[in-house]
C-alpha cells in the first residue's frame, strides 16, 4: 500500500484506539509455548494492563464465563480456561492503573439490574470514570442451570431483557442529581435532601423499587459496549451503545459497509453517525520483514490448531467425534450430521455444515491439504499480518477512511503478547499522526472522544427544547 | 482456642460505625468514595498490624432514606485494597439472602486469587423487605427462611470453590489438553428453592477454601471458619464463644476512644445530638486505650480473635494503631501477620482438603 496525502481522505485527523482483550475460553491464546504465563495468576492480568496503559490504549477488556465449555456433555478439555470475575478483577486493575478503561463483560440474563448497576457504579468509582461494560444476553437453559432462575428466556426476550436491564441501570446511574454529596461534614444531610430519587420500574421483565446507592463517577456513567453481529444486536447497539465490537476488522471493504451500515441505523434513532466508536476484535503479528512475519504467522496457527484442536473443530463441523483420526491425513470421508442441537456448548453453531465441508472437500484436495492444514487455512482469517511499518500505513488507511476507528486487539500470548504492538507498532502510527501521543482525558468516555451519556445528552436537548 | 494469639479484625465501612461518624471524619463527605480514601484506610489497618479487615455491605444503602449515604460494593471494594496491601486478610461482606451463590463464589474466589490467599467472607442477611424489592424478588420473609439460603448459599459457594481440584489445569504437551476434566467436579446442588449445577468457571482459591465468618445462629457453625459471636457484657461474650461450635471463635467489639482532643464519652455525646448510636447488642467499649487493652486481655482467655467497630475511623483507628495494638504486642497477645502467608495459615486453620478428589479417587472414573 502505498502512502496517500493524509488531507486527501474522508476522516484526516481520525484517530486509532486501541482496547486489549485479555481472552477467557478459546484456542487462540497459546498455552504450550515456554512464554505462556498464567491464566489466573493476578501478576498476568497487571502485566497486559500496563503494558497497554503504556501503549495508551483506550480499553483493557475482559470477557465472561457462566459455564464451562461441553462437547457433547464432556468439558472441553483442550483451551485455556479458567478465569477471575471480571469486575472483580477489574476493581483490583484499577488500584494499579492510572488512565485505561476498564471493561466487564457482564451478562443481562443472568444479573438482577440493582446489584449489576451497583457493582459497575463502584467501578466506575474506584477508577474515577474508567468503567465500561459489555452487554451480553444468554438464552439457553444449560448456562441457566448454574443459577437461582434457572433458564427462562428465550431467544427472542433476551434483547428485549438486555434493554429493560439498561434502562434500570441508567435510572439507577442517575439517580443521585450531580453534587448530591456534601462538601462539608457541617452540612444538614450526608446527602442534600430531595436530591437522590427512588427508582421504581415496573415493565415485562423486572418489577423493582429501589434507591440507588451511588452518585455519578467523573464520565457520568460507564461506557456502553455491545459485540452481537446480527440485525438485532447492530439495532440494539445504534439504540443504546457507545463503542461496538465487531468481527468486520480484516477486509477494508467488508469493514467498510459494516461501518457504513451501522452509521446507517445511528441516523434511524436520531444519533449522529459519529456516535458510536466501531473496535474490531482481531489479532496483530508483526515481524522484522514481511517474510518473517508470515514465518511467525505459521508457527503461532500450528501452536493454536494442535492436532487434537483441529480433530476438535472438525469434530463440531462434522457433528461426529473425530478424535481417533489422524489430524495429519485426509479428511472425513462421512457426510457431516445435522442435527438441531449440536451438543456443543459455548461453542460456535455451524449454520449449514454440509456446504461447508463441501467447500473444505474441494479446498483440500486441489491444494493437497490435510486435516490439520484444511482447519488453519479455512478457518476464521483473524488478524493483520505484517512489519510494523507496513501494518501502520494500513490501519491508518483503514481509520482515515471510515471503516471503523480502531481494534481491540487479542493478543496470542498471555502476559507478553502485547510488547510488540506497543514497543514497535504504535512509534510508527504515532509518526503517521494517527494515534495519541498522550491521553486525550482522564476518562474512559473522554479518551474514546464520546459525547455525554446518551441519558444525559437527551437531558441537556430536553432543557435545550423547551 | 490457637495458642496465646489474640487475632485483630476491624471494620471498616463508610466513615466508621456510628450513623453520624461522617461529621467527625478528616474528609469531606464527598471524598468518602474516593479511591484514594478507600486505599488509605486498608493502609492504615494494615500498617497497624490488624490481621483482618471486614467491609460491610448490602444491596440498600446504609443511612435510611432521606438521608442516604453512598457506598461502593464490597467486594469490588476488597479487591481494590488488595492490589494495594500486601499482608493484611479482606473480608467483604456479602449476603446470600437474594444473590446468586454461582456469582458470589466466583466473586470471592477471584479475591483470593487477586490477593495471593488473604481473602475471607463475611456472611449476613439482607433482613429488610426494601432489599427483596430492589433485588426484585419475592420476600423471604423470616429468619428461618433466610437461614435457609444463607445456609444453601454458603454450600453452594463452598462447593463451587472445590469443583476444580488443585492441579485441574496440567497443560499436557504430551496430549494437547490443557485441562484434566477428570478434576473438574459437577456440583449438582439441589436445596429448597433452587438448584445449582456447577462446575465453576474460576478455578480453586489459592486458600482452597476461603475463611467463611459469620454468626453461629444465623449460619451452621460446620460451614463456619470464624463465628462471630455477640453480647453486650464480657460474661454473655464468653457463653456464646464456649457454644459457638466453629473453629475458631471471633468476639464483636464497638469501640469509642478518648483521642488527645475529647473523651470517647464527649465524642459518643456530640454524635448523639444527630443519630443515636443503635444497640445491636454488642459489647461496647467507650473509654481509654488502656482500658481497652485490659478488656482486650481479658477477652483472649474466651476467644481467638475480636472484630472491632470503631465509632469513627479517622479517630478511633489512630488510636488502635497507635496506642492499642502496641501495647497488645508488647503483651505478645498479638501478632502482625507476615507476608506471604495466607489468612488461613495467619488464623492457624488448615487448608482444606478438597471434597472432590477425596469422594473420587484418580483412576476411578476411568473405568467406563
Amino acid at each position: 500500500m502505498t502512502r496517500t496525502d493524509p488531507l486527501d481522505v474522508p476522516r484526516p485527523h481520525a484517530q486509532l484506539h486501541f482496547g486489549v482483550f485479555f481472552q477467557g475460553v478459546n484456542h487462540w491464546t497459546i498455552w504450550s509455548a515456554p512464554d505462556s504465563g498464567s491464566q489466573i495468576d493476578p501478576a498476568s492480568f497487571r502485566k497486559v494492563a500496563q503494558t497497554a496503559e503504556r501503549g495508551l490504549f483506550d480499553a483493557f477488556f475482559l470477557g465472561e464465563g457462566l459455564r464451562l465449555r461441553e462437547v457433547d456433555g464432556k468439558i472441553h478439555d483442550l483451551d485455556v480456561a479458567g478465569r477471575p470475575d471480571a469486575i472483580t478483577q477489574l476493581a483490583a486493575l484499577a488500584a494499579v492503573t492510572r488512565r485505561i478503561g476498564l471493561v466487564s463483560t457482564s451478562n443481562s440474563t443472568f444479573n438482577e439490574p440493582a446489584d449489576l448497576a451497583r457493582r459497575l457504579s463502584g467501578l466506575d468509582l474506584l477508577s474515577e470514570g474508567r468503567a465500561g461494560w459489555n452487554v451480553v444476553t444468554t438464552d439457553n437453559a444449560w448456562t441457566g442451570a448454574n443459577f437461582r432462575r434457572g433458564g427462562y428466556l428465550d431467544h427472542a426476550d433476551r434483547y428485549r431483557r438486555a434493554e429493560e436491564f439498561l434502562t434500570v441501570a441508567r435510572a439507577l446511574w442517575d439517580g443521585w442529581e450531580d453534587g448530591a454529596v456534601a462538601d462539608s461534614a457541617g452540612a444538614p444531610a450526608w446527602s442534600a435532601p430531595g436530591a437522590v430519587h427512588q427508582v421504581r420500574h415496573k415493565g415485562p421483565q423486572f418489577e423493582v423499587d429501589l434507591a440507588p446507592t451511588l452518585p455519578r463517577s467523573a464520565q457520568g456513567h460507564p461506557v456502553i459496549f455491545q459485540a452481537g453481529d446480527s440485525g438485532e444486536g447492530r439495532d440494539f447497539a445504534a439504540r443504546n451503545a457507545d463503542v461496538i465490537f465487531s468481527a468486520h476488522g480484516n477486509d477494508f471493504d467488508d469493514a467498510l459497509a459494516f461501518a457504513d451500515d451501522i452509521r446507517r441505523r445511528l441516523r434511524a434513532v436520531g444519533r449522529p453517525d459519529d456516535d458510536l466508536r466501531i473496535l474490531p476484535g482481531t489479532e496483530i503479528i508483526i515481524g522484522a520483514t514481511e517474510e518473517e512475519a508470515e514465518e511467525k504467522k505459521r508457527w503461532i496457527r500450528l501452536q493454536q490448531v494442535t492436532p487434537a484442536t483441529a480433530l476438535g473443530i472438525a469434530g463440531l463441523l462434522w457433528g461426529i467425534d473425530l478424535s481417533d483420526r489422524d489430524a495429519d491425513g485426509p479428511l472425513p470421508k462421512e457426510d457431516p450430521v445435522v442435527s438441531e442441537n449440536d451438543g456443543s456448548f459455548g461453542a460456535r453453531r455451524i449454520a449449514d455444515p454440509r456446504t461447508v465441508v463441501a467447500e473444505w472437500r474441494a479446498k483440500a484436495e486441489a491444494n493437497g491439504w490435510s486435516l490439520r492444514e484444511t482447519v488453519i487455512a479455512l478457518g476464521p482469517q483473524r488478524g493483520h499480518v505484517g512489519t510494523p511499518s507496513g501494518l501502520a500505513d494500513k490501519f491508518a488507511h483503514f481509520v482515515r477512511h471510515g471503516a471503523l476507528d480502531g481494534f481491540n486487539v487479542t493478543p496470542y500470548l498471555i502476559p507478553d503478547g502485547l510488547d510488540d504492538i506497543v514497543d514497535l507498532l504504535v512509534p510508527e502510527l504515532q509518526e503517521r499522526g494517527v494515534y495519541r501521543t498522550e491521553y486525550s482525558g482522564t476518562t474512559l468516555r473522554e479518551n474514546l472522544g464520546l459525547r455525554a451519556p446518551l441519558t444525559h445528552r437527551s437531558a441537556a436537548d430536553r432543557r435545550q427544547a423547551g | 482456642m490457637s495458642g496465646p494469639a489474640l487475632h485483630l479484625a476491624v471494620e471498616i465501612d463508610g466513615d466508621g460505625a456510628h450513623p453520624a461518624a461522617w461529621r467527625r471524619a478528616a474528609h469531606s463527605p464527598d471524598q468518602l468514595l474516593s479511591p484514594r480514601r478507600v486505599a488509605r484506610v486498608a493502609a492504615v489497618a494494615e500498617n497497624a498490624g490488624f490481621t483482618l479487615i471486614t467491609l460491610d455491605d448490602g444491596v440498600l444503602p446504609p443511612g435510611a432514606a432521606p438521608d442516604p449515604v453512598g457506598r461502593i460494593g464490597a467486594v469490588e471494594r476488597a479487591a481494590f485494597v488488595a492490589a494495594s496491601t500486601s499482608t493484611v486478610g479482606i473480608a467483604p461482606v456479602v449476603p446470600v439472602t437474594y444473590a446468586e451463590p454461582f456469582h458470589v463464589s466466583s466473586q470471592l474466589a477471584s479475591l483470593d486469587h487477586i490477593s495471593a490467599g488473604r481473602a475471607g467472607w463475611v456472611v449476613t442477611e439482607e433482613e429488610r423487605p426494601e432489599a427483596a424489592r430492589a433485588w426484585g424478588r419475592p420476600l423471604v420473609a423470616d429468619a428461618d427462611a433466610r437461614a435457609r439460603e444463607s445456609r444453601d448459599g454458603v454450600e453452594v459457594v463452598r462447593a463451587l470453590w472445590d469443583s476444580w481440584e488443585d492441579d485441574a489445569v496440567i497443560r499436557s504437551l504430551a496430549t494437547s489438553r490443557y485441562l484434566d476434566r477428570e478434576r473438574l467436579h459437577y456440583i449438582d446442588f439441589t436445596g429448597d428453592t433452587y438448584a445449582v449445577k456447577g462446575p465453576a468457571i474460576v478455578p480453586r482459591p489459592p486458600q482452597g477454601q476461603l475463611v467463611v465468618l459469620g454468626r453461629p445462629d444465623r449460619v451452621p457453625a460446620a460451614q463456619l471458619d470464624v463465628a462471630l459471636v455477640e453480647g453486650r457484657d464480657p460474661a454473655s461474650l464468653t457463653t456464646a464463644a464456649a457454644g459457638a461450635g466453629a473453629p475458631r471463635v471471633f468476639a464483636e467489639v464497638e469501640v469509642a476512644l478518648d483521642t488527645p482532643e475529647a473523651t470517647a464519652a464527649e465524642r459518643v455525646a456530640d454524635l448523639e445530638r444527630h443519630a443515636p448510636w443503635q444497640d445491636r447488642g454488642r459489647l461496647r467499649h467507650i473509654g481509654s486505650a488502656e482500658q481497652l487493652v485490659a478488656l482486650l486481655s481479658d477477652l483472649s482467655r474466651h476467644v481467638d480473635g475480636v472484630r472491632l467497630h470503631p465509632l469513627v475511623l479517622d479517630e478511633d483507628l489512630a488510636v488502635l494503631s497507635r496506642l492499642v495494638v502496641p501495647a497488645l504486642s508488647e503483651r505478645r497477645l498479638v501478632a502482625r501477620p507476615l507476608p506471604g502467608t495466607s489468612l488461613r495459615s495467619t488464623l492457624g486453620l488448615e487448608r482444606p482438603a478438597n471434597r472432590f478428589a477425596a469422594a473420587a479417587p484418580s483412576g476411578q472414573e476411568d473405568a467406563r
